[in-house]
């Protein structure tokens, strides 16, 4: 018989997430994947998980779940209170839950994405080879609903745990950023990204972190579509640069200013509606 | 042809037409450690193992576009669309003679874009070159075929659009739990026949 989870309660939004299915924008098909991939891969690695499971992506915190099995969950990325059977428990490290006992996580003070592993991973059907729920193009399994079962691989034996101090998401950003592919349609790019200031807008999301601040000057037009990679920073003729996450379309007609270091972009993924963002041109 | 820095890892190279893009998308393809390799109207996005990728376009031929494994597709259409009329009277030709026109020619995928499985294909015939719609439709019905500029199309899914329609398909063009999801990709040989 298949061990299940069923998601309680979702909070805000729960995502199936793994580390996407890059490798397919020539068919126009998104990357995808945990926004925050260091903390599901964390996340897995302590319940004993291969780091490409899937586990759940949760947008400020707020889910419950229970299992009909029992087995190890790990709830990371910021700091969070978690209970299990309304005893508290921690968060960045191996729980283990007993069956039919219930997982309630709090909601964050700080960061947005909250990630939780069940050992075995969240096994539905892989679509284009993952199993990542695709905002922009509906690719992969819908966004869980209040009461969903969800099946679980099997479980391998933990191999012992990370020692993980939480990271409390900070209030400031400051994003290394490399000109190019069309820093020539920006008069001195490198001096407006070095100068501006910018707020993360409430209106971001999977497909891009959108900043509020500076505009930046650009040339007038659009450009024939063109590939865009995850990181990449497009400027509509608002000035207002969008930060392209996992989510993003595969083309795009305006000018991309620079590309955001993949290592930084987890931090975009934490990042509160309010948060503080300036960058640091690199060569 | 020109070399845009694109991050860490990728590169937008940059051409001066479509068959330059086929002739770079071609001798990239396959090419061991590359990520992502995705044409566009002047532009190839490629992801990976740059420093072989500098070394084969450094003795590229633009004018040649070699011969890759490309696919031949065929998608039955139905010519009732709701701006056949229009493309006709455009064209100055009658509808019978869009549907003509339309059969007649084969086409390629030159890209993908704007949705999963959704392919610019080129080889159109001059006189069906035609204009978007002044207005997009907020909804396009999956399936549709449709035509504009140097391009035409077949929507995958229903989703907003301002391409003129001329008919529609009923064959699946992406799949996500398909073995091959995309019926079309990059290079690929396309016909439509009546269906």
């Amino acid at each position: 018989m298949k061990r299940t989870v069923t998601i309680i309660r979702t909070g805000p939004q729960a995502l199936v997430q793994d580390l996407g299915r890059p490798g397919h924008a020539h068919l126009g098909v998104p990357p995808s994947g945990a926004l925050d991939a260091h903390s599901l891969t964390l996340a897995n690695r302590l319940v004993g998980n291969e780091e490409t499971a899937a586990g759940l992506e949760l947008l400020l915190g707020g889910a419950e779940i229970t299992t009909d099995v029992s087995c190890t969950v790990a709830v990371t990325g910021p700091p969070v209170q978690v209970w299990i059977d309304d005893r508290l428990a921690d968060s960045h490290q191996p729980l283990h839950l007993p069956k039919a006992s219930t997982l309630r996580i709090g909601t964050p003070d700080t960061g947005l994405r909250t990630y939780l592993a069940i050992s075995g991973g969240v096994d539905v059907p892989e679509e284009l080879g993952s199993r990542s729920t695709d905002l922009l193009s509906g690719i992969g399994p819908e966004p869980l609903r209040d009461n969903d079962v969800l099946p679980l691989g099997k479980p391998n034996v933990p191999t012992g745990a990370d020692v993980v101090p939480p990271v409390r998401a900070l209030q400031t950003l400051v994003i290394p950023i490399r000109l190019g592919p069309r820093d020539d349609w920006f008069e001195d790019a490198e001096t407006q990204l070095r100068q501006g200031a910018w707020t993360v807008s409430d209106r971001s999301n999977r497909v891009g972190a959108r900043l509020n601040g500076t505009k930046l000057n650009r040339r007038d037009g659009e450009i024939p579509s063109e590939g865009m990679i995850t990181g990449a920073v497009q400027v509509p003729p608002d000035g207002q640069p969008v930060v392209f996450l996992n989510d993003h379309p595969t083309t795009g007609g305006y000018p991309v200013i620079g590309v955001v270091d993949r290592d930084h972009l987890r931090f975009l993924g934490q990042a509160r509606p309010g948060t503080s963002v300036r960058f640091r041109p690199i060569s | 042809m020109l070399l845009r820095r694109c991050g860490t890892d990728a590169l937008l190279v940059e051409v001066d037409s479509l068959t330059e893009v086929a002739a770079v998308r071609a001798v990239l393809q396959g090419l061991d450690g590359v990520e992502e390799l995705v044409p566009a109207a002047r532009t190839v996005l490629v992801k990976g193992a740059l420093a072989q990728v500098r070394d084969v376009l450094a003795t590229v031929d633009l004018t040649h576009v070699p011969e890759t494994r490309s696919r031949e597709v065929t998608i039955p259409v139905t010519y009732d669309g709701p701006d056949l009329d229009l493309v006709a009277e455009t064209a100055n030709v009658s509808p019978e003679e869009v549907v003509r026109l339309h059969t007649g020619a084969t086409y390629e995928v030159a890209f993908c874009g704007f949705a999963p499985g959704f392919g610019y294909l080129t080889g159109l015939p001059p006189s069906l070159q035609q204009p978007r719609l002044d207005s997009p439709r907020t909804k396009v019905p999956a399936g549709s075929v449709g035509i504009a500029g140097e391009f035409t199309a077949a929507y995958p899914r229903a989703t907003p659009g301002g391409w003129r329609l001329i008919g529609r398909t009923d064959i699946t063009l992406f799949d996500p739990k398909a073995e091959t999801p995309a019926l079309l990709q990059p290079g690929d040989r396309v016909r439509f026949v009546v269906a």
